[in-house]
């Protein structure tokens, strides 16, 4: 038993015990959570997936704030699957960080330090010591209602902090800030996640925060792993519908002989790689041009007739969903949209050089 | 839909033969006392309201059965209660009530004061005090003085109730110093802490302690007859059925009335 | 009547306040409220003014005032020592029967309260199911004592606290608990800095109706605990055999009640219940 898993422990990138290493089963109803986790000290690893994937459940698995219906957890070589949350080496910030209103900012973070057995003055300088570390000595006084969105969030992380944590959980650390201080936040957040020493695990459903703030992303759909990988990779070979979607990129599953994908959504697309068997193709929204009539002299290979189904606005581009031969998405500019007479039910034909295609092993 | 109605039609039937059949033998059975009081019977009809004290309840239940036995088609109404609150509801003028028979001519004395009682009240029987305990007696309470021993839990009813005047009447005439656990406030509850066992002893009517049965034992002593307590009992001015409450109350006087009172525990007056 | 409802209160101060209310809701408010002022001015006007100050003047009056004082206080400290942590329970965990544990509790709220004190006598009582064990072993005996006044009245009174405290605790977030423990406090550090402070205000309001219904409480006391004067006599059994023989002293004594829990009610009202 102890052998197995000193194994897995090894072969799943934790160095000697040390840092993070989980396999969590979580029974809500009918629904179950199976997931495996593994993270170096260091590491910052983000649950991406949609809403109900069980992101959060598996946060509060590490926590201790849900029971493990089987599984286990092991945080540097010690075994927490049974260890109530006062007890596990554990911090987080909640998604709407949950300060305490009745508390003082200072107190708020002085209360971990309190709870670990530090005297009541021990505990204030260590907070007052985090505070001013998030640029906040000025708010130690203030009440969580008097802070504003982003100086609650560092509150909140200087909270979770103030106790050593071994594993830091945070779920949607960014969900509750507007778009503006969001960005700063985000920047910052990261900082402080490089700084610390020990495995940080986040939650999110937002792929640009998953990707700007960690080094390793775990995609969970309906309880189960279905991605994980560093923020390059998960961007450039997506494996399902839904992170296609989150990367933005359009998607397809397809058998491979040579340079040509039979797509299983029905035609064939021509691709630089050289792969046989079962492949994933992907290509971004702007590789895709557009035309009103089917283009003369063009070769007749990734050329699809289509219709338009829906537009908006993408940034300062237009995002056309089509469907046809191929459903897909295109990325057009404002301009070409209006010379294209684009509308609903327009009729147009849809291209993709092979070299903007990418195809990789299913 | 019909079937129900069919049978409270069928029910309504069964209970005029019924009514029938009590006022025949009823009728019957009177002309063999009183040739009288079997033609004033004929025309009495309506509902009778009797306030009384709360010891009267048993007997004057029975009572009431009579009546209304002995006068088919009227129905007598009780409402029992203590005497002083009965008192005030009826000088207060909220309660429409045709009799009154009240535990202490003091009570009594409330509504003569106020013009509400229609001649003079009459008093019909008298209550006396009797020393309840556990029962078997297990203290051996055999006298008022027994009950100061130290250790004993006594309890007595609160002297703003008639109870509480006729213990401490009682009580003065022995020149003791009695100190109970608790002043209740009326005759009931004293006796009910010594049915739960909770006091040792209480002093409370011969009557409750009858009616009690075997949860307690009752212990005579001789000051009770100092203590007497008449009970009044008074035809209202604003009596909505005056004859029919006259009936009554000649009834609750009458010999058969006093067996019936008696057999409770009362004496004659 | 109509007249001086419609046209009175709104020309008057009352304008700021009732503007945008809706008639269907302003008149039966005002019979609401008519409807509980009413006896309170109706005793007011009967109060026999000239004898009062004789009346206020016998010790035994301030004796019972005291002890009502006394006992109510202390059925309020012990409603919140067995009553919060009842509350919690009722709230935070999930045992089977929970709901009829729930309904139990409500329980003394329908008794009638002299079957409450009759309920009491057979528990705790010198022959009581529990009772007579705390005699036998213990030499203690509940009925005719202090100690069963304040007992009789936390049976009633603690009810108003727990469905209070509940309901806040209910209303309240749990994840601040959960926020706590991931700190490092154990449940109960969570409950006692976290919880309690967050629902303070949920248990002062419970705590003044305990002690408002404890101070009033009389068929359970007088059942339970008897009725004697300096020992086991509060206010309201002293006004009820008052009334016996004296309606103008049950008066006076009703009197000194009101205004006695008026003024605490109204000072710990300005105190707690508009904090924030």
């Amino acid at each position: 038993m102890t052998h197995l898993d000193d194994s897995t422990a090894l072969t799943s990138g934790a160095v000697h015990g040390e840092g993070l290493d989980a396999r969590l089963v979580v029974d809500h109803g009918p629904f179950r959570l199976d997931i495996a986790l593994t993270a170096a000290p260091g590491d910052v690893v983000a649950l991406l997936g949609p809403n109900g994937a069980g992101k959060t459940t598996a946060l509060r698995a590490l926590a201790g704030l849900a029971p493990l219906t089987a599984g286990h957890l092991r945080l540097d070589g010690t075994e927490l699957g049974r260890t109530p949350p006062e007890s596990r080496p554990v911090g987080v910030v909640f998604q709407d960080y949950l300060l305490f209103p009745h508390l003082t900012a200072l107190d708020n973070v002085a209360f971990g330090p309190r709870c670990h057995g530090a005297t009541k003055a021990e505990a204030r300088a260590q907070a007052a010591a985090w505070l001013d570390r998030m640029g906040l000595a000025d708010h130690a006084g203030a009440k969580p209602r008097r802070l504003s969105g982003g100086q609650g969030q560092r509150v909140a992380l200087a909270r979770a902090l103030a106790t050593h944590p071994r594993l830091l959980l945070l779920d949607e650390p960014l969900a509750a800030l507007d778009a503006r201080t969001r960005l700063e936040v985000r920047a910052q957040l990261r900082r402080h996640l490089a700084d610390f020493e020990a495995v940080a695990v986040l939650v999110t459903h937002d792929p640009l925060d998953a990707m700007v703030l960690a080094d390793r992303l775990v995609v969970v759909e309906h309880g189960r792993i279905v991605q994980e990988g560093t923020p390059a990779d998960i961007a450039r070979r997506p494996r399902t519908d839904y992170v296609a979607q989150l990367v933005g990129l359009n998607l397809y599953k397809g058998r491979a002989t040579g340079h040509t994908v039979h797509l299983d959504a029905g035609p064939a697309i021509t691709t630089t790689e050289d792969l046989t068997g079962p492949v994933f193709v992907a290509f971004p929204p702007g590789a895709v041009t557009l035309f009103r009539d089917r283009p003369t002299g063009a070769s007749a290979r990734n050329l699809w007739r289509c219709e338009v189904t829906g537009l908006e606005t993408h940034g300062d581009q237009i995002r056309a969903a089509l469907t046809g031969e191929l459903p897909l998405t295109a990325d057009l500019t404002t301009v070409a949209a209006a010379e294209l007479d684009l509308h609903p039910g327009a009729p147009v034909w849809a291209t993709v050089k092979a070299a903007q295609t990418h195809a990789y092993p299913a | 839909m019909t079937r129900p109605r069919r049978r409270a039609l069928r029910a309504a039937g069964a209970g005029a033969a019924a009514l029938l059949a009590l006022s025949a033998c009823s009728s019957s059975s009177d002309s063999d006392s009183t040739a009288a009081g079997s033609d004033a019977s004929d025309r009495l009809s309506g509902e009778v309201t009797v306030f009384a004290a709360a010891s009267l309840k048993e007997s004057f239940t029975t009572l009431g059965k009579e009546f209304e036995k002995q006068h088919p088609g009227t129905k007598v109404t009780f409402s029992f209660g203590g005497s002083d609150s009965l008192a005030a509801s009826i000088t207060g003028g909220a309660a429409p009530a045709d009799v009154f028979a009240a535990a202490s001519p003091k009570t009594m004395a409330i509504v003569t004061d106020a013009g509400d009682a229609s001649g003079t009240p009459t008093t019909f029987v008298r209550n006396q005090l009797e020393i309840a305990t556990l029962p078997g007696n297990p203290d051996r309470i055999s006298s008022l003085k027994d009950l100061t021993k130290s250790g004993l839990k006594v309890v007595l009813c609160d002297e703003s109730v008639p109870c509480g005047a006729a213990a401490q009447k009682a009580l003065g005439a022995t020149r003791l110093k009695l100190t109970p656990v608790s002043y209740e406030q009326d005759v009931k509850s004293a006796l009910t802490k010594v049915e739960l066992k909770e006091a040792d002893a209480a002093l409370v009517y011969k009557t409750d302690v009858k009616a009690a049965g075997d949860k307690v034992e009752g212990v005579d002593f001789p000051e009770s007859a100092d203590a007497l307590n008449d009970y009044p009992i008074a035809l209202l001015r604003d009596a909505p059925n005056a004859e029919a409450a006259k009936a009554f109350i000649d009834l609750v006087k009458s010999a058969e009335g006093q067996k019936v009172l008696t057999g409770a525990g009362f004496l004659a007056p | 009547m109509t007249e001086t409802l419609k046209g009175g209160p709104r020309r008057g101060r009352l304008r700021k306040g009732t503007r945008g209310v809706p008639l269907p809701l302003l008149v039966p408010a005002l019979a609401g409220l008519a409807f509980l002022v009413l006896p309170l001015i109706a005793l007011l006007v009967r109060t026999p003014w000239r004898t009062l100050p004789d009346q206020l003047t016998s010790p035994e009056v301030w004796e019972a005032l005291r002890l009502s004082l006394f006992c109510a206080t202390a059925a309020t400290a012990l409603s919140l020592v067995i009553g919060v942590p009842l509350a919690w329970l009722l709230a935070r965990t999930d045992f089977p029967g929970r709901r009829l544990v729930r309904a139990l509790v409500t329980l003394p709220l329908v008794l009638p309260p002299v079957v409450g004190g009759v309920a009491l006598l057979l528990a705790l009582g010198r022959n009581g199911v529990v009772g007579q064990w705390l005699d036998s072993w213990f030499g203690i005996t509940l009925p005719f004592t202090t100690a069963g006044v304040v007992l009789a009245e936390t049976f009633v009174a603690m009810p108003f606290l727990v469905i209070s405290v509940e309901g806040t605790l209910r209303a309240a977030d749990p994840r601040y608990e959960e926020a706590a423990t991931t700190l490092g406090a154990s449940r109960f550090t969570a409950f006692r800095r976290v919880t309690l402070p967050l629902i303070a205000q949920g248990i002062a309001a419970g705590a003044v109706l305990a002690w408002a219904r404890a101070l009033g409480e009389f068929g359970a006391t007088i059942t339970f605990a008897g009725n004697f004067p300096g020992r086991t006599q509060t206010m309201p059994l002293a006004v009820y055999l008052a009334l016996q023989n004296d309606p103008a002293a049950a008066i006076a004594l009703s009197l000194v009640l009101l205004a006695v829990s008026i003024a605490v009610l109204v000072g710990l009202r300005d105190r707690w219940m508009t904090a924030s």
